[in-house]
């Protein structure tokens, strides 16, 4: 049985989940008995794959082409699925980002797969993989399995560490797959990225609230409740929640939110989670690991002040 | 131009998740249902491509006979007519874009419309199958949609930022909130639906492909501690999240 992983990449560059689903699937390969098996998508991405070693990957099969250097939905899922049928693998995984969802169930139209999406834990038990997620909100968890000859899990990123190891040497090879112009019937033609703070859904550090300078100290993401999004503070790719993006940062700082379930589905697996609220009441602080009574607008100045002096910045 | 809108049925976001005596469902005593709030954005687009282009407007939704209020609420919105697949039985994601797409089949439609996503298992699969299954172009997370002729441009969200995207009709899209702002059902248009048709059809049965062991609720998470109040309190809070949790 083989297992194989699908590292993200854009422009060139290993998105962090690319190695958080390397680094899981090693692990779930090497208790499944199973052999290990990475694919990178993309253009001129040979380069980049040797890297993968130090996240537990052994063989690393690059598929490239000029017109895989931006996504497209169908030849990036004819590529899985060859390269899946190939290998004859039992087991993908892809992280469950915005890549990976909308590459996932095209894949497993193909190969007649199941897909455990969004999984939190992923776990082999009596020699079958049974995975954890979240539905309802995270209101509930589900263990799942997949009964299906081909299993697909995408896993939730953030939430599966990649840490690098002293890797060995992994071996990179080609493989061809045949496009027609039929697979970019859905082409990406641009890509406009916001410049400046990291995306809610990547970032180790989130603030929310209406929260910039603290944000700027911390390297951190904004992110934003509905209410502030309605009202046309931010945009709406900052909010979180139900909703809106659900995140797993290490800090979560909640600035004035007062903690509506729509908002804690988006935000309640964060490691550390810090509320500021002026009431003491505010359902956030059930969920607050710390959490400081006061009005944000005298808090947060004093907060900014006070870790610029620690981070020395 | 005919257009289809999937719609889903799905608990109200105030729901208070009790695990069932299965042990693997919730408990739907009291729960309340409502039109899946990103399907809400599908509705909105397909009225604006009809606005547009003119044509037919199609909202179908697998499920029990429950469904027959979200499909009520479309055609309140302005849908012309709905189909119910009517089904009681357990689907997952690939069973329930099965018979979506055999529907479709005989539909041939222009344009076919969805949520990003349910917000009850959180799958993000349905469109993206359905178009697998029809040989359609796709495109996901959708926040702008631009016809021009022979050509629709798309924006797709991604990770900090927009991916725009080229295709053609006919086309699967799946809406993410900001697409547009959906409209309210007119009173007008609420009267007008309790006479407008809902055709049922049943669908074949087929298995899901993923089985659900066990349910249950979250660890409950250790009430933290308010470390103080006002301006006061930030030197400790920084101490901790410092030392403590390690975090900064
Ligand atoms: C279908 C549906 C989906 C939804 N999806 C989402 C979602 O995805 N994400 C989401 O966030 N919400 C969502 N909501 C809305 C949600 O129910 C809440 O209305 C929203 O989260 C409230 O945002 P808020 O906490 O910023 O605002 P409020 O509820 O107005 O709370 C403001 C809080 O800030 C505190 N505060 C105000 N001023 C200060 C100050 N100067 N200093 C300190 N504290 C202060 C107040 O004490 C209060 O606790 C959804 C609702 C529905 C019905
Ligand atoms: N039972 C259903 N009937 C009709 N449409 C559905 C159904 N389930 C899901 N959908 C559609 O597929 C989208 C994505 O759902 P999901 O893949 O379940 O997250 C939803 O927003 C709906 O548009």
């Amino acid at each position: 049985m083989k297992l194989l992983a699908f590292a993200e990449q854009r422009e060139g560059k290993f998105k962090k989940a690319a190695y958080e689903v390397t680094q899981a699937g090693r692990r779930l390969a090497d208790q499944l008995g199973a052999e290990f098996v990475t694919l990178v998508v993309g253009h001129d991405v040979a380069g980049i794959a040797q890297s993968l070693g130090g996240f537990g990957a052994q063989r690393v099969i690059t598929v490239q082409d000029a017109r895989l250097r931006l996504y497209s939905t169908r030849a990036y899922a004819k590529i899985v699925a060859e390269v899946a049928k190939r290998e004859a693998a039992g087991v993908i995984l892809f992280p469950a980002s915005q890549m990976g969802k909308d590459l996932s169930p095209r894949v497993a139209g193909k190969l007649e797969a199941g897909i455990a999406a969004d999984c939190i834990a992923i776990k082999v038990d009596n020699g079958e993989i049974v995975a954890t997620r979240p539905v309802y909100a995270g209101k509930a968890l589900i263990d799942v399995r997949v009964t299906s000859t081909t299993k697909i899990f995408t896993l939730r990123p953030n939430v599966f560490t990649a840490t690098p190891t002293n890797g060995a040497a992994v071996s990179a090879e080609t493989f061809t797959v045949e496009l027609q112009d039929a697979d970019f019937d859905a082409r990406v033609t641009q890509v406009k990225i916001a410049e400046g703070r990291p995306d809610v859904t990547e970032a180790s550090i989130i603030v929310s609230g209406v929260i910039e300078k603290l944000a700027d100290v911390l390297g951190a993401a904004v992110g934003a409740s509905r209410a502030v999004v309605d009202a046309g503070w931010r945009p709406h790719d900052e909010q979180v929640g139900q909703t809106g993006k659900t995140v797993s940062p290490t800090l979560y700082i909640a600035c004035g939110i007062s903690g509506a379930v729509q908002h804690l589905a988006g935000m309640s697996s964060s490691k550390y989670i810090v509320a500021i609220n002026k009431d003491k009441d505010a359902p956030i602080f059930q969920v607050a690991d710390y959490g400081v009574v006061g009005d944000v607008f005298e808090i947060l100045p004093a907060l900014t002040n006070e870790l610029k002096r620690v981070l020395g910045k | 131009m005919k257009i289809v809108v999937c719609v889903n049925h799905v608990p109200d976001t105030e729901t208070r998740v009790k695990v069932a005596s299965d042990g693997r469902t919730i408990d739907p005593a009291g729960v309340n249902y409502m039109l899946n709030p990103y399907d809400e954005f599908a509705i909105e687009a397909a009225l604006q491509l009809k606005e547009k282009f003119g044509g037919e407007t199609i909202a179908l939704s697998l499920g029990t006979d429950t469904h027959k209020e979200t499909l009520r609420k479309s055609l309140a919105m302005g849908i012309d007519k709905a189909i119910l697949l009517k089904d009681n039985s357990v689907r997952d994601s690939y069973s329930v874009a099965t018979a979506i797409a055999e529907e479709l089949r005989t539909q041939s439609a222009d344009c076919i419309l969805f949520g990003k996503q349910s917000i009850d298992y959180y799958n993000e699969q349905v469109p993206g199958l359905v178009a697998e299954f029809l040989g359609l172009p796709s495109v996901s997370v959708v926040v702008k949609i631009e016809p021009r002729d022979g050509t629709v441009i798309c924006e797709r969200e991604i990770e900090g930022g927009h991916e725009v995207v080229e295709t053609k009709f006919p086309l699967v899209i799946a809406a993410q909130k900001g697409l547009n702002e959906p409209r309210y059902p007119s009173l007008k248009g609420i009267m007008s639906a309790k006479s407008k048709p809902i055709e049922e059809r049943i669908p074949k049965p087929v298995p899901p492909k993923v089985e659900t062991l066990a349910m249950h609720k979250p660890p409950p998470k250790q009430p933290g501690k308010i470390v103080g109040t006002g301006a006061a309190a930030v030197p400790e809070l920084v101490r901790l999240l410092h030392e403590e949790a390690k975090v900064i």
